[in-house]
């Protein structure tokens, strides 16, 4: 590397430093509690506190709230090398992300890969501002881990697209503004080409939601139905009966996301919480079954951190490693899974409670009821393993 | 440091690969093992040394390559894939590795040419029992005169059966460990060869009043404690790095199977029910591939955290090569458990390396003790 562009990044870092810990409210550098401190953005957008407000629109002055994203599009225009800085640092500092946004990490991924120019320039700046809460409509009753069955359908009429089904799974969707779904266009081809992604404007007339209870007690899940719904064509992405393309791009960002659920939340020790809890004999935790398991799960969830970290380095260096994010998604999960089993093992009567008055943010009867779904969101954990051994082990 | 191997350490590694594969087919194993159990093939050995794998982690000043650690374990990696039979293990991942760490540097001076040049081949003796417990040693080094005299018993020590020299672990007059370098001919040695599961060749060492001249241990003002400490946990690294190796070969062949054998008028690759059981053993295998080069890199990067990378090694290794091996000879079916078949020869070789200082349940629980619980 020259020594310009050495410095120009040491730089970089000290003023990015130095604006994060001027400009981000100290409230705003706390771990996150549970999806009540998130701010979302949307039409009926609320900010929790007056710092979440300040520290969004100190972010999005100054062009961070995607910072990667073409500065034409509204993002900052950074190079990869500064955004990572960037990331970084704040992560250093503990800061909270100014906005969560489907927006930012699913569709706008998306649009810039398939959508026009003329559907980027609308849709892209919106994101960044904060200005449309997004949500995705992909499962349907009857299609779950057979998504491409799906049979929510858009009819050509001339001029619009008339939209009748449903769909499931939907996060927000009793939130969110817009929507963007897969489609059937066409019911006489094969069921993958038969496919198309399309952006539906939630205030349309016959679009209604439904919230879905999960036996965590609460949910972000909603059902959405689509009675005779008028689309313009023009929000059509990519081209007509080609959304399975965008649909699978899309899939694997998802998964990646889920995968690295334990990794970007505040992750609980499982034998730090023993220690706290459980008697000790002789230096070692009594309990010598439970200490096999402990011992045994932050094996695996050490060296899992270790392997995205390697896959990582492999891309930067020029491996692609598309094909991998259902490894991601089954492993992340699966370990989730036990984590949480653990947790509620070392907790003993203390972590069944249901109803907490204390509201202490962190109930582990009901995160681990969550927990169970991950495995099964965002393709089961049979979906990946069909995924690794038709695409990467090249079974038959 | 980013979790990837050079382009210097992916030319070695497949510098290995193609020798491995044109002198030392897994034909060579079987043959060697036909022809009354040989230890290893001298030509092939000979090859070894002439790619510089003796002095792969010789520091400079002494005249060996200084290519670290991490290269030592992709030529340790292919070998593990053919199930290699040669010194390299416990002469030079083992005892060189002992002698590198030492502060004896007359014994540096002495042993590294010898140890380059396959002159000399060193068997490294710790274990004491059928199970590895170094916290445990009752071999006695009593000072006399201007010698030790060493006493007791060691037992799973690979290749003494064809080393010149032995390294020996003991307990000094003070409680302390040492070190001690010493002729495998010197009068009181007696070596009781084996032929162990793998077919390979394991020693039971008694040592009867055998006499060392004080020169000749390892550790003179370092901590003998610290020293087999460093060992084991570069030469549990090692061995992880071979492991892995078995374990992909194994896993290779058996995807191969799956995708020949037919029954039912199909392929079994196409049957759900082993698709999944192979999608959860490539899971397994990319973390056993993180965890071996982290720690690769943890020796070369001196980092303090060592045993903790080296027990994070093996555990994992051991518990994915049990579960490998097994699946292997299961998806093989009956052809898996005949002897015509090699993928027997992974299970076997499995099984005995997994026990080499340390299974899967004492690194678990060393990686608790580690942990504080």
């Amino acid at each position: 590397m020259d020594s310009k562009i050495k410095v120009d990044i040491a730089d970089f870092r000290t003023e990015t430093r130095a604006w994060l810990e001027e400009n981000c409210p100290k409230s705003m550098c706390q771990p996150i509690k549970d999806a009540s401190d998130f701010y979302w953005g949307g039409r009926n957008a609320k900010f929790n506190s007056e710092d979440q407000k300040i520290w969004f629109e100190r972010m999005l002055e100054k062009g961070w709230i995607v910072p990667y994203w073409e500065k034409k599009y509204g993002g900052g225009g950074l190079s990869p090398k500064e955004n990572t800085i960037l990331t970084q640092e704040m992560s250093r500092l503990g800061c909270r992300k100014p906005i969560y946004s489907f927006g930012i990490s699913m569709l706008g991924p998306a649009l810039l890969q398939f959508a026009t120019e003329k559907q980027k320039l609308k849709y892209l700046p919106q994101i960044v501002k904060g200005e449309i809460w997004w949500c995705q409509g992909y499962s349907e009753p009857n299609s779950g881990s057979d998504l491409a069955g799906l049979q929510m359908r858009a009819e050509d009429k001339g001029d619009y697209f008339l939209v009748t089904g449903s769909k499931v799974w939907t996060s927000y969707g009793d939130k969110a503004d817009w929507i963007f779904c897969l489609v059937r266009t066409d019911q006489n081809a094969p069921k993958h080409k038969g496919i198309s992604f399309l952006l539906v404007d939630m205030k349309s007339k016959g679009v209604s939601t439904r919230p879905i209870k999960l036996i965590s007690g609460k949910s972000p899940f909603c059902e959405t139905f689509f009675d005779a719904v008028r689309v313009p064509k023009s929000n059509l992405v990519g081209n007509l009966n080609d959304g399975w393309t965008i649909a699978k791009f899309l899939l694997t960002h998802e998964r990646q996301m889920i995968g690295g659920i334990g990794e970007t939340d505040i992750k609980q020790s499982p034998h730090n919480l023993a220690k706290k809890n459980l008697p000790f004999e002789n230096g070692k935790l009594k309990d010598s079954i439970l200490r096999t398991e402990i011992s045994d799960f932050e094996l695996d969830d050490e060296i899992f951190n270790l392997t995205i970290q390697r896959i990582i380095d492999e891309a930067k260096a020029g491996n692609n490693s598309g094909a991998l994010s259902s490894f991601f998604k089954y492993y992340g999960t699966e370990l989730n899974v036990k984590r949480f089993e653990l947790l509620l093992s070392i907790s003993g009567s203390d972590g069944l409670l249901w109803l907490d008055e204390k509201d202490s943010g962190i109930n582990l009867a009901r995160n681990f009821c969550r927990s169970k779904g991950n495995t099964i969101e965002g393709g089961t954990s049979e979906i990946q393993l069909n995924i690794i051994a038709k695409r990467i082990l090249e079974l038959p | 440091m980013a979790l990837i191997i050079t382009e210097e350490e992916k030319m070695l590694k497949e510098a290995a690969r193609e020798l491995i594969e044109s002198k030392a087919s897994i034909d060579q194993f079987r043959s060697l093992r036909d022809q009354n159990y040989q230890s290893f093939d001298e030509s092939t050995w000979n090859e070894m040394i002439e790619m510089g794998w003796t002095s792969l982690i010789i520091p400079e000043e002494y005249n060996g390559l200084d290519f670290g650690y991490v290269g030592m374990g992709q030529v340790l990696e292919e070998m593990g894939r053919k199930l290699v039979k040669s010194p390299l293990v416990s002469s030079i991942l083992f005892s060189a590795t002992a002698l590198k760490y030492s502060d004896n540097d007359d014994l540096k001076i002495n042993f590294f040419p010898k140890l380059m040049s396959g002159e000399t081949l060193i068997a490294l003796a710790v274990d004491e029992k059928s199970y590895h417990d170094p916290d445990d040693i009752n071999t006695r080094a009593t000072e006399e005169n201007k010698c030790y005299k060493l006493n007791g018993k060691k037992t799973f020590v690979l290749n003494a059966n064809f080393s010149d020299h032995l390294i020996v672990l003991a307990k000094t007059d003070s409680e302390e460990y040492g070190l001690f370098i010493v002729k495998s001919n010197t009068s009181g040695i007696i070596i009781n060869n084996k032929i162990l599961l793998d077919t390979s060749s394991y020693s039971e060492i008694i040592l009867d009043d055998v006499s060392i001249p004080k020169e000749y241990r390892l550790d003179i003002k370092i901590s003998g404690r610290e020293l087999i400490k460093k060992i084991l946990d570069i030469s549990c690294i090692g061995l992880s790095a071979e492991i892995l190796g078995i374990i992909m070969e194994s896993f290779e062949l058996t995807i191969n199977y799956l995708k020949e054998r037919e029954q039912f008028g199909v392929k079994i690759g196409s049957f759900q029910s082993l698709q999944h059981r192979a999608a959860k053993l490539f899971s397994e295998i990319e973390l056993c591939k993180s965890i071996v080069l982290k720690a690769l890199q943890a020796i070369d990067k001196e980092n303090t955290d060592l045993s903790y990378y080296a027990s994070l090694a093996k555990a994992k290794l051991c518990k994915t090569a049990k579960l490998m091996t097994n699946e292997a000879i299961q998806m093989h079916g009956g052809i898996g458990v005949t002897d015509d078949s090699n993928i027997g020869f992974y299970l076997k070789k499995a099984r005995v390396i997994q026990k080499i200082f340390g299974d899967y349940n004492f690194h678990l629980d060393k990686l608790a003790k580690i942990k504080g619980y």
